[in-house]
C-alpha cells in the first residue's frame, strides 16, 4: 500500500483510515439494531430463573470464591425484591426471594445484613413483599445457628412476631432471648415484659421503634424504624380525623362523601395530609373511615394498631 | 549458584514484563474502580464488603491465571525454542535453571499481588473518604482493615503452590496438558475435606482409607481461603496463617524438588 511504511507495517494514514472505517461500521451496526428494534417487537427478557437452589452445591462449585458468589446472589435478591415491589402487575411473584437469600447466606454464613434485611423483605406483606414472616424467622434462625451470639437476629425475630404476626407471646420470648445475649441493650428485656403484659398497643410499639431507631447500627434499619414511627404519627392523626368524621355523621345523619363536605361544614380547615404530605383518603370500609393513600410511603398501615390507638384528642 | 538462579529469575521477571503480563493490573484497577461506582447502585449499603470480596477474589483469580498460563510455559518454551541447549551448555546446573524459573515467576506474582493490594486499599480509602456514610455502614470491620493483608499473604502462598504445580507438569508435559492438570489439581484441592470424610458415603474401609490418604497427598487449597473471615472482620489466628503458609511453602518446595528431578533426568537429544 502506498501509505504503508517501508518495513511493511501500516503507516499513520492507513491506521487512521482503518480506525475510521471500523468506527463507521460499528455505528452502522448499532444503527441497524436500533432500526430493527423500532420496527419489530423486541423479545422480552426471559423471566428470572434460579438454576441452582442448593446452598451446599453452590458453595462447592464456588471453590474458594463463596463470598463473591454470595455478593452476586445478594445483589440478585435485592434486584428481585425491588423489581417485584415496584412492578404494577397484579400477580407479583416473590417466589425467588427466599431461595436467593438462602443461597446468599449458605455461601457466606457471616453475611449479617443479608439475614437482617432479608427478614424485613420476607415479612413485608403483599403487595410490598411476599408476606412470609415464617420464612423471615426461618432465615433469622439460620443466622443464629451460624452466629449464636448475634443478639440482633433474635431481636429481629421478635420484631417479626410483634409487628407482622402479632403473636405477642412469641415476640416477648424472642426479645427475652435477645436480651439475655452478651452485648444486647438493656431495654430488650423490659420490652419483653411490657409486650407480655400489654400486647401490641400503640405506646409499646412506638417505644419499640424509638429504641430501634436510636440504636440502629445501619442507615437502612434506621430509616425503616423512622418510617414505622411516622406511621404511628399517622395512626394518631387518623384517630383524630375519625373523631371529626363521627361529629360530621352525628350532625348530618350520614358519613361524608368527600373531604370537601367536611371542610364546608367547618370541621376541617383543609384537606388533611399525612406526615409525608399525601392527602388522607376517606374509606368507609376502614376503622374510623380514614386511611392513608396507596400513593403514600406510609401505605399499608399496620392493621391491628389501627384499632388500638390512644383516645383522639 | 545463587547468582545464576537470581539471573534466571530476573530474566523470567523481565520476560513477563515484556510479555505485558503486568497489564492485568490495569484490568484489575479498572474492574475495581468501575465496580466501586456500579455496586453503589446495586447494593443496600454493602459497597465496602463487596469491594473487599471482589478485590480479594480478583487478585486470586488473576494470579491463578498468571501462575498457570505462564508456569506451564516456563520450561516448555525453552525446550520448544531449543534455547535450552544453549543455556545448558553453559555452567548452569539443570536444577538451578528450574529454581530460577520458579523464583522468577514467584517474583512476578509477588509484584503483581502487592500492586493489587495497594490498588484495593487505594479504592477503599477513596470510597471511605468520598462517602463517609458507607464507611459508617461498614459495621463489621474497619474499611482499611490490616487483616486483609493476611488474606493477601495466603493468596500469595497459594499462588506459589499453583506455580510449583504448573512448573512440575511443564517439566515433562505439553503446556495444554500441564494447564489441564494444574487446573484439575486446583479444583480437586478444594475438596480434600470431602475426601477426608469419605467414610460417611462409602462402606468400604479400603476406599475410605485411600480417600483419606489422598486428602493428605493432594494440595489442600481450601485452607488458604480466609477471604470471607477477614472481610467480616473476624480475627484469623497468626498461628493458623503461619501453619498454612508453612504447609504451602513446604508443599511447593517438595514439588519444586520433583520438578528439578524430572528435568534433571530428561533427555533432550
Amino acid at each position: 500500500m502506498s501509505a504503508g511504511a517501508a518495513d511493511g507495517r501500516p503507516g499513520v494514514r492507513t491506521i487512521v483510515a482503518t480506525a475510521g472505517v471500523s468506527a463507521l461500521l460499528f455505528v452502522l451496526a448499532v444503527g441497524l439494531q436500533a432500526a430493527r428494534d423500532a420496527r419489530y417487537t423486541v423479545a422480552t427478557p426471559a423471566p428470572a430463573v434460579l438454576y441452582l437452589r442448593s446452598g451446599s452445591w453452590a458453595s462447592r462449585l464456588a471453590l474458594s470464591y463463596d463470598a463473591l458468589l454470595a455478593d452476586v446472589y445478594w445483589i440478585r435478591a435485592l434486584q428481585h425484591f425491588g423489581e417485584t415491589r415496584l412492578s404494577k402487575a397484579p400477580d407479583k411473584q416473590y417466589g425467588l426471594l427466599y431461595p436467593l437469600l438462602d443461597l446468599t447466606t449458605s455461601l457466606d454464613p457471616g453475611f449479617t445484613l443479608a439475614y437482617r434485611f432479608g427478614a424485613i423483605f420476607l415479612a413485608e406483606p403483599f403487595p410490598d413483599g411476599p408476606g412470609r414472616p415464617d420464612q423471615a424467622v426461618a432465615l433469622l434462625e439460620r443466622g443464629l445457628r451460624a452466629e449464636p451470639d448475634r443478639w440482633q437476629y433474635a431481636m429481629d425475630a421478635g420484631f417479626v412476631y410483634y409487628w407482622w404476626v402479632q403473636d405477642f407471646d412469641k415476640a416477648s420470648a424472642w426479645f427475652e432471648r435477645a436480651g439475655r445475649m452478651a452485648g444486647a441493650p438493656w431495654w430488650l428485656r423490659t420490652l419483653a415484659a411490657t409486650i407480655l403484659a400489654q400486647g401490641g398497643d400503640r405506646a409499646s410499639s412506638r417505644r419499640l421503634w424509638r429504641e430501634l431507631y436510636e440504636t440502629a447500627d445501619h442507615e437502612w434499619l434506621k430509616n425503616n424504624a423512622e418510617l414505622r414511627l411516622v406511621q404511628m404519627d399517622a395512626l394518631d392523626q387518623i384517630d383524630a380525623l375519625a373523631a371529626v368524621l363521627v361529629r360530621y355523621s352525628n350532625a348530618t345523619g350520614r358519613p361524608p362523601g368527600s373531604w370537601r363536605e367536611v371542610i364546608v361544614a367547618g370541621l376541617l380547615p383543609g384537606v388533611p395530609v399525612d406526615p409525608t404530605g399525601v392527602p388522607y383518603v376517606l374509606d368507609a370500609s376502614r376503622p374510623g373511615g380514614v386511611t392513608v393513600s396507596r400513593e403514600s410511603r406510609l401505605f399499608p398501615l399496620p392493621a391491628t394498631l389501627l384499632k388500638k390507638g390512644s383516645p383522639p384528642s | 549458584m545463587a547468582r545464576i538462579v537470581g539471573l534466571v529469575a530476573y530474566h523470567v521477571f523481565k520476560e513477563s514484563v515484556r510479555d505485558k503480563v503486568l497489564y492485568n493490573l490495569v484490568a484489575f484497577a479498572i474492574l475495581l474502580i468501575a465496580a466501586s461506582y456500579l455496586i453503589g447502585q446495586l447494593t443496600a449499603g454493602q459497597d465496602i464488603k463487596i469491594i473487599k470480596d471482589l478485590g480479594l477474589s480478583a487478585s486470586a483469580v488473576f494470579g491463578l491465571f498468571i501462575a498457570i498460563f505462564i508456569g506451564v510455559g516456563l520450561v516448555w518454551k525453552e525446550v520448544d525454542r531449543r534455547s535450552v541447549y544453549n543455556l545448558l551448555s553453559k555452567p548452569i546446573r539443570r536444577h538451578w535453571f528450574v529454581a530460577g524459573k520458579f523464583i522468577g515467576l514467584v517474583l512476578t506474582l509477588a509484584v503483581n499481588l502487592a500492586a493489587m493490594a495497594g490498588a484495593l486499599y487505594g479504592v477503599l480509602a477513596v470510597m471511605a473518604w468520598s462517602q463517609p456514610a458507607l464507611a459508617k455502614a461498614s459495621i463489621e470491620a474497619p474499611v482499611l482493615d490490616p487483616r486483609l493483608l493476611a488474606a493477601f499473604l495466603l493468596i500469595f502462598v497459594q499462588l506459589v503452590l499453583v506455580t510449583a504445580i504448573a512448573l512440575f507438569f511443564s517439566t515433562f508435559s505439553s503446556p495444554m496438558l500441564s494447564a489441564a492438570f494444574a487446573f484439575g489439581l486446583y479444583i480437586v484441592g478444594h475438596f480434600t475435606a470431602d475426601l477426608a470424610h469419605f467414610e460417611s458415603v462409602v462402606d468400604s474401609k479400603v476406599a475410605a482409607w485411600v480417600a483419606k490418604a489422598l486428602s493428605y497427598l493432594l494440595p489442600n487449597f481450601s485452607s488458604f481461603d480466609v477471604k470471607a473471615a477477614v472481610v467480616h472482620g473476624q480475627d484469623v489466628a497468626v498461628g493458623y496463617v503461619a501453619l498454612t503458609a508453612g504447609y504451602g511453602l513446604l508443599y511447593s518446595a517438595a514439588l519444586l524438588g520433583l520438578a528439578m528431578l524430572v528435568f534433571g533426568r530428561r533427555d533432550f537429544k
